[in-house]
């Protein structure tokens, strides 16, 4: 008898588990479909969530602090570690409990797009009268089978990032900057002669995404491609893409790239340019501050290819609204601000970034520093590569890309691309 | 310890289901009830944090399981794939490696600290204290820690090195080679988790009634003697022990590799349960994710399986 109640009691309490988790289940489903409706933007006095990568934290705080002061919905800002974003976003996606808006790294956007992780926008932002000068590279990058999920949120780009203390030191001139990457390398190599703990350059060789960022540009200028429009296939098997590695390599194994280049995993690589210590190395452009700040003083130049020409990788943060978000309408009214005049030139400009739209290159801000003109004029030059498995194919330390930079800096250079195009190919088609 | 403990654990079960015959019915229920109370603490975790999330990857590795969409029925795609994805095969080789290296190397330093602190003697509390007391420090802040440590930017150790005149230049420890790499995590294993095998197999070598070693030594036996016919023998259940913790510790591998090398260099240290990560959260591919786990499951209950075996033969 006993057993048998008990039984009904486990029975019971299965049953309402499950009822639980059905209703759960439910209330989600309802989330996700108001977010669907695609209402018009409100500002109602709502709290929003918003998640970031810490490399962009500074400025989405400084969106939501001038959204805040001059609207009723207040947006809370929470910052996680780069490397361990993505993970965050895919348990919470997993527990159905997104933040109301969340930005990622752009090339991550189409990822998270195809997944669903974030509520088409494709009217909404059909109907705002910027539309049409809103990032380009980062739209489409947000674009999953014709409809759009997210917008620019961050632009940063990669660009030459120079020590004109150490130019003069060496004897070149700060104001002549390399226009080829050959000519990259005989500055460096220049550079390097000073001695001591002076390095002519430095590169993240254990690093998957600061390779992409600041070798494919020179790829671009020079002509070459990396991936096929729809991101299906690698086409990193290239002359260009040969050449470009044989000038890192050939820096590396003269000892002018510093030694920690080869170990360089992305955490120390800013760290390495703030110590005054390398003489000229690609880089993002959002670190020009960061690096004045400890009192280096930088010059910054168009990443070239082998033999000129000129281009940029455009990366930064796209951000959209979270699929299981209840304040859809609300979220909206923050991102259509966020592509303002006014938040791109009060808070973008003003802080020296890369305004998100292409009408405002040229501000009252940008004007006071030419080497600001130079970034924001990049733009129209540069890339932004799309494939649904960026991150597993280029990004991720057990990427196939990463084992192609090891080889071809490192180890067999002449099977390392070949080998990895097919690595990667397999990679960006796969489910 | 557990031959003593085993075959009495049934006896007042025997007795009590004797008892409960006899008892009147209302009595046997509120015996029950009680029972089920007592109990259902423990169950409703179990089941809670174990069984139900075992059920779950069981059902997600038949499935595609996107992260928002419905799941759509694809087995047995998720385990036929595990053939063809070159990071399991190279991760599963390379966690066999580590696994018989760090169970050797650690059971060899546990033991020999365990013999070390083995007798009371003044001063050896310092000892036992010093060596457990890593145990204390998370895993994943000793990984930082060591990640620290070792840097060749901010680490103390390559500089001291340097000055030693045991290396020249630059070096990078947990990135530098293969070897390199896995040495760091394997220091940091040993150093994190040599105490706490250490205090088990204490534990141990303390059960074993010191009568045996007295007779050992009347009888003229020598110290290797006495080891090998009688430390060894009468530790074997928590060598056991001792031994299925570390090789499930280790096939089950994670924080050290992906704080300290990430995997790297050239994905020479990516461990399996790595190799799930990134199916789960970079790929976004929670079936194929499951699937793993649910074969590297499978061996793991095959080595306990194998492991209680050899304990419960020792015992009986």
């Amino acid at each position: 008898m006993a057993r048998y109640r008990a039984r009904r009691v486990v029975a019971g309490m299965a049953a309402a588990l499950l009822i639980t988790a059905v209703a759960a289940c439910g209330n989600d489903d309802d989330a996700a479909g108001g977010g669907g409706t695609q209402a018009p933007a409100v500002d109602d006095g709502a709290t929003l969530t918003l998640w970031t990568r810490a490399a962009t934290e500074s400025v989405s705080k400084a969106y939501a602090e001038k959204y805040n002061a001059t609207h009723k919905n207040q947006v809370q800002v929470t910052a996680y570690p780069n490397e361990e974003y993505p993970a965050k976003l895919a348990s919470a996606a997993g527990a159905k409990s997104l933040p109301d808006l969340f930005a990622s790294d752009v090339v991550f956007a189409p990822q998270y797009a195809s997944q669903g992780l974030w509520v088409d926008v494709t009217d909404r932002f059909g109907a705002l009268d910027v539309k049409d000068k809103v990032a380009p590279a980062h739209v489409k990058a947000g674009t999953w089978e014709g409809k759009v999920y997210a917008v620019p949120h961050t632009i940063d780009m990669s660009v030459m990032l120079y020590n004109k203390d150490l130019y003069a030191k060496a004897g070149l001139d700060p104001e002549k900057p390399p226009t080829t990457l050959k000519e990259f390398a005989e500055h460096a190599r220049t550079i390097d002669k000073l001695g001591g703990d002076i390095n002519g350059t430095y590169f993240g060789g254990n690093c998957g995404g600061c390779v992409e960022f600041t070798f494919w540009p020179s790829v671009w200028a020079a002509g070459g491609g990396v991936l096929d429009a729809e991101g299906n296939n690698a086409k990193i098997d290239s002359k260009e893409m040969a050449d470009v590695f044989a000038i890192y390599r050939s820096l590396y194994d003269e000892g002018v790239a510093a030694p920690a280049s080869k170990d360089e995993a992305g955490p120390t690589w800013l760290g390495a340019l703030q110590n005054g210590k390398v003489g000229i190395a690609p880089g993002p452009s959002v670190w020009l501050g960061l690096i004045e700040e400890k009192g280096v003083k930088m010059g910054v130049a168009p990443i070239p290819g082998p033999d000129g020409g000129e281009s940029t990788f455009v990366g930064g943060d796209a951000i959209g609204i979270g699929a299981t978000s209840t304040k859809a309408a609300q979220a909206w009214d923050f991102l259509a601000w966020t592509m303002s005049d006014e938040a791109q030139i009060e808070v973008v400009a003003k802080n020296k970034g890369v305004p998100t739209r292409t009408d405002l290159a040229s501000n009252k801000y940008s004007s006071t520093d030419p080497r600001v003109v130079l970034i924001n004029s990049l733009m129209a030059k540069g890339q932004t590569p799309y494939a649904r498995n960026f991150n597993a194919s280029f990004n991720d330390p057990q990427s196939p890309w990463l084992q192609t930079v090891r080889g071809a800096l490192f180890g067999d250079a002449a099977s390392a691309l070949s080998g990895g195009n097919t690595a990667i190919t397999k990679s960006l088609q796969q489910s | 310890m557990t031959t003593v403990i085993s075959p009495r654990r049934e006896q007042p079960a025997e007795e009590a289901s004797r008892r409960t015959v006899r008892r009147p019915r209302r009595r046997q229920t509120r015996r029950a009830w009680l029972g089920i109370a007592y109990a259902s603490p423990t169950a409703v975790m179990v089941a809670l944090f174990f069984l139900v999330p075992l059920v779950l990857v069981g059902w997600m590795s038949l499935h595609k399981w996107p992260l928002l969409a419905p799941p759509t029925f694809n087995a047995p795609d998720n385990f036929a794939d595990i053939g063809d994805n070159e990071l399991v095969r190279s991760a599963t080789w390379f966690t066999v490696k580590y696994t018989v290296v760090i169970t050797v190397l650690l059971f060899a330093v546990s033991l020999g600290l365990a013999l070390l602190v083995q007798h009371r003697r003044p001063g050896v509390g310092f000892f036992r204290t010093a060596f457990f007391l890593p145990m204390a420090v998370g895993f994943a802040s000793a990984s930082l820690l060591f990640l620290g440590l070792l840097s060749d930017e901010i680490g103390p150790i390559s500089d001291l090195l340097r000055a030693v005149g045991l290396v020249d230049g630059y070096v990078s420890w947990t990135s530098g080679s293969a070897n390199s790499a896995l040495g760091s995590a394997v220091v940091l294993v040993l150093w994190r988790f040599a105490g706490f095998n250490m205090l088990i197999l204490l534990t141990g070598l303390q059960a074993i009634p010191p009568e045996i070693y007295e007779a050992a030594r009347v009888d003229g036996a020598s110290r290797w003697q006495t080891f090998r016919r009688i430390t060894l023998p009468l530790l074997r259940p928590t060598i056991a022990l001792v031994l299925t913790l570390m090789v499930t510790g280790s096939l089950l591998a994670f924080d050290q590799f992906w704080i300290l090398t990430r995997g790297g260099p050239d994905n020479s240290t990516t461990s399996l349960v790595m190799v799930i990560y990134r199916e789960a959260f970079i790929r976004l591919d929670l079936g194929s994710a499951a699937g793993i786990s649910v074969v590297l499951l499978g061996v793991l209950i095959v080595f306990n399986v194998i492991q209680l075996g050899v304990l419960r033969r020792r015992s009986s």
